[in-house]
């Protein structure tokens, strides 16, 4: 099982700048519990994305650490990129299969219930931008992830089809644990779908607040309890309303 | 010109304008110096019954083919090597500016007194010659790919041949047709004084015997021959190429 410790000193952008110039991200210390689902919340410019990069290992230049504890191998780790970042000279499915650490019959049932099968010959440019959504997300449930980092993945898609790939998320995230982090600024999904929520200020990027989801799992269907919690985390903590 | 009859229809009008107007000059000038195109056909139709064209056309075109592949291959593979690695390209920056700026024939020249009149010696100085153009394609479409895809293979742990084949290749691949053609281009043209100045066969040898014998018909006739040639590996090869390689553009 996989725990993650996040425990960022500094990042600064434009490494050839002075260093006394403001970080982006300053004294951030974060525990992810295995199997934990967790979400982002913060203003849109304040470091989530440079974050899940750190997170990922495609950002090496900051001051800190980040623990992937776990017995010998690397976490494999899914991303759900802001942008679809598929490769537009390979099929849908090749998109898939490339990076892959799963079984056809898996791929196959992803797509099927994404409502993809049809266009697996596709080529990602003739597709909308909600089909390449959908299609990165399939790719990162594919490598059957220890880790799963998704950035604002819902945004673009159509509020039916939302609802389904959040349902999916939560049905695989159930089937077969992991961690997820999840950023988004939409307290609702977020209060939706995580464990816990961890707020984010900007500029340098801090954390701010950390607040368990004390809802169940299935009374979270029922949009009032979720309006209730929600209401009741903005007279609590009068702080988060200026992040959202 | 929509229409797909009158559009090849139209090509072949304006190909008879150009040797009706070549006859009509060969017409008002002597023989000799620009005969009419009608004859330049028969020396053509002459030279490839008795072989003679396809053996020193076929010799070209060896040497063509692996001097193109040797410079292709050199010049993608450090082209790549400048695009990806800052501080070789800013050492190598004018290495690469000395070779663009050598004339082709100084090469060959040098290429021929180093090496004696032999047929490396020839290749050699073709590749010379065509490998700074290539790393200089090639560099610039390393420098131009797309950082947002290369981290989606770092992070789905590609490794470096699938993401050389499946994400950066992909990308260079304008840019090695961009490549691909001047290259052939260019060494046609500097093969053929290659020839010319140390080999004992091929196009260029027998163009500097006929300009010898003053013989304007054959001259012309295997320029005819050589056009043909590579306008063939245009539309045979390079054409479908791109269309297969571009058949996911929008």
């Amino acid at each position: 099982m996989t725990a993650v410790q996040i425990s960022i000193h500094s990042k600064h952008f434009a490494k050839n700048q002075p260093t006394d110039q403001q970080p982006v991200i300053a004294n951030l210390d974060l525990t992810l519990e295995s199997g934990e689902f967790v979400c982002l919340v913060g203003p849109s410019g304040c470091g989530k994305t440079t974050l899940l990069n750190i997170v990922a290992g495609l950002d090496e230049a900051f001051q800190g650490k980040i623990t992937l504890a776990q017995a010998h191998t690397r976490p494999t780790i899914g991303y759900v990129f802001q942008n679809p970042r598929l490769l537009p000279w390979r099929s849908v499915r090749e998109n898939i299969d490339l990076a892959a650490r799963t079984t056809p019959e898996i791929i196959d049932a992803l797509l099927l219930t994404m409502n993809l099968s049809g266009i697996q010959n596709a080529y990602p440019e003739h597709l909308s931008l909600g089909m390449q959504r959908r299609i990165a997300i399939i790719r990162a449930f594919a490598v059957d992830p220890d880790i799963l980092l998704l950035d604002e993945p819902f945004v673009s898609l159509d509020a039916p089809t939302a609802r389904q790939v959040r349902q999916l998320l939560l049905q695989l995230w159930q089937e077969r644990p992991h961690i997820v982090l999840f950023v988004t600024h939409d307290l609702r999904e977020a209060i939706t779908l995580a464990d816990r929520l961890v707020f984010l200020s900007s500029s340098p990027m801090q954390l701010l607040k950390e607040i368990p989801v004390t809802i169940a799992r299935n009374e979270r269907q029922d949009e009032t309890r979720v309006e209730a919690f929600r209401q009741q985390l903005f007279s609590s903590f009068p702080e988060i309303a200026s992040l959202l | 010109m929509e229409n797909k009859v009158w559009k090849p229809l139209f090509a072949v009008f304006s190909l008879l304008v150009f040797f009706a107007l070549w006859e009509g000059i060969s017409l008002l000038v002597d023989r000799p110096i620009l005969p009419s195109p009608l004859y330049v056909f028969q020396v053509l139709w002459r030279a490839m019954l008795s072989g003679e064209l396809f053996f020193h056309m076929g010799v070209t075109l060896l040497r063509l083919f692996v001097s193109f592949f040797i410079a292709m291959f050199i010049g993608c593979a450090i082209g790549i090597l400048l695009g990806r690695y800052r501080r070789l390209d800013f050492f190598f920056d004018n290495w690469l500016i000395i070779f663009l700026n050598i004339p082709a024939l100084v090469t060959i020249i040098l290429c021929y007194v180093w090496f004696g009149l032999v047929e490396s010696a020839a290749i050699l100085a073709v590749v010379i010659n065509k490998v700074p153009n290539v790393i200089i394609t090639i560099r610039e479409g390393t420098r131009a790919l797309d950082r947002d895809l290369l981290e989606m293979a770092q992070c789905y742990r590609f490794g470096k041949v699938k993401t050389f084949k499946h994400v950066i290749w992909p990308q260079l691949h304008p840019f090695v047709m961009a490549a691909v053609r001047s290259g052939l281009a260019l060494i046609w043209k500097i093969i053929l004084v290659v020839e010319l100045l140390g080999r004992s066969n091929g196009m260029g040898y027998q163009l500097n015997l006929f300009f010898q014998l003053f013989d304007v018909a054959s001259i012309l006739a295997y320029s005819i021959a050589f056009i043909t040639v590579i306008q063939l590996l245009e539309w045979l090869i390079l054409k479908p190429l791109d269309k297969k390689a571009l058949r996911w553009r929008r």
